[in-house]
């Protein structure tokens, strides 16, 4: 499984990865998080930062951030 | 019901004297206080159920090869309900001009989205009456719909930074779909958001029309600066161009300039040139723009905006 947090590096993109990560241990998926901050990068999925990418798909774009369960049932979609 | 309540916590609860300065300037305080942080909640919140409708990947997309004018027109429009921060004024600057959407329309929206949006027309509604907020509102548009077809115009297309027209996205950007109560959700957090970033410069404002009202001279600044004076508007939009702030942020230095005696239109010129043209908004923005281009926007604005204050200080 293929995890993307997208943000430039703000305080929200840091609690959408610790976010994830929590998610990921709760759904017993051994996965890393790749942080993405290049805007060029972020581009190609959204214009409105954090986003998350579960497997290539954009499951989620700006603020506000999601509940931890709705991330949890978000990368559940994709297992 | 409001004015029932203002005048009980003034007399009843505080016991000031009936009558008194003092006691006018906190029902009047008051009065207003609650007035415009219940309209600013109202509007926030209607209006962000709206703009989570438009995300800018969708707005990105009804704009993509427009042509030109009708193009301004909904990109003026769509800067209204587009939620937009000048902080993201770069990727979306880039997505835009991938997509197709002509430069003159793009630069429609973003003057536009700063400077009109329902915080600035609630604000001045609250304020000034309905009246100058409307004006407010067409005048910000007109100057965006403007702005945008001359530049478009003058095809200035080899100003933007070549890296910008090498950029494909490859694959499409996806509109998520939202539940309504996920709207609401956005709704809620977005007006806590904004009251929680503006709320002590409309407390400030508040503050300077009830208190400060009775102790300046009425027509303090009208002698130098009123209608009179033909340099008033250039001046005042001089000055707001290097400050950096939202509409609610500038709304007590307006305030008390407008208590003062500063004319309508020069007043109206100043919030708009503070809004519209600042120096952080140009930095951000010369990552995807060259010099003269910035020039010829900045420029343009310039002359948009005193024209505006002109014709208001005419017909006013």
């Amino acid at each position: 499984m293929e995890i993307k947090v997208l943000g430039p590096g703000c305080p929200n993109c840091e609690k959408m990865v610790e976010m994830a990560k929590k998610a990921m241990k709760e759904l017993g998926i051994d996965a890393n998080i790749e942080k993405v901050s290049d805007m060029m990068e972020i581009m190609k999925y959204t214009m409105s930062t954090p986003g998350l990418v579960v497997n290539g798909k954009l499951k989620h774009s700006g603020k506000p951030l999601p509940s931890p369960d709705k991330v949890k049932e978000l990368i559940k979609s994709e297992m | 019901m409001l004015k029932e309540f203002a005048s009980y916590v003034t007399y009843g609860l505080i016991k000031l004297d009936q009558g008194s300065r003092l006691g006018d300037a906190t029902e009047f305080f008051i009065y207003d206080t609650i007035k415009i942080f219940l309209l600013l909640s109202v509007i926030i919140f209607v209006v962000s159920i709206i703009r989570s409708y438009f995300p800018p990947e969708k707005t990105k997309k009804i704009l993509s090869h427009k042509k030109e004018f009708i193009g301004n027109i909904l990109a003026a429009l769509l800067g209204v309900v587009t939620p937009f921060c000048s902080c993201s004024a770069v990727p979306l600057f880039i997505g835009f001009v991938e997509a197709g959407v002509p430069l003159g329309v793009t630069f429609s929206f973003l003057i536009s989205s700063p400077m009109v949006n329902e915080v600035a027309v609630v604000l001045l509604w609250g304020l000034f009456g309905w009246k100058i907020a409307a004006i407010y509102m067409g005048t910000g548009l007109l100057v965006a719909i403007f702005g945008g077809f001359i530049i478009g115009k003058l095809k200035l297309e080899k100003w933007v930074e070549e890296y910008v027209y090498k950029f494909h996205a490859g694959q499409e950007q996806e509109i998520l779909k939202q539940a309504f109560k996920e709207r609401l959700q956005y709704a809620k957090w977005n007006t806590t958001d904004i009251l929680k970033k503006v709320w002590l410069s409309i407390i400030i404002a508040i503050g300077i029309g009830g208190f400060i009202h009775g102790y300046v001279p009425q027509d303090f600044l009208a002698n130098y600066a009123g209608k009179g004076n033909p340099f008033a508007v250039p001046v005042a939009v001089a000055l707001g161009v290097p400050l950096y702030s939202n509409a609610a942020g500038v709304l007590p230095i307006v305030y008390a300039l407008m208590e003062k005696g500063l004319s309508v239109g020069t007043v109206l010129a100043f919030m708009m040139a503070v809004t519209a043209l600042s120096l952080p908004e140009m930095i951000i923005l010369r990552k995807v723009l060259k010099i003269p281009l910035l020039g010829v926007f900045a420029g343009i604005m310039t002359v948009t905006i005193i024209a505006v204050g002109y014709l208001f200080n005419a017909i006013l």
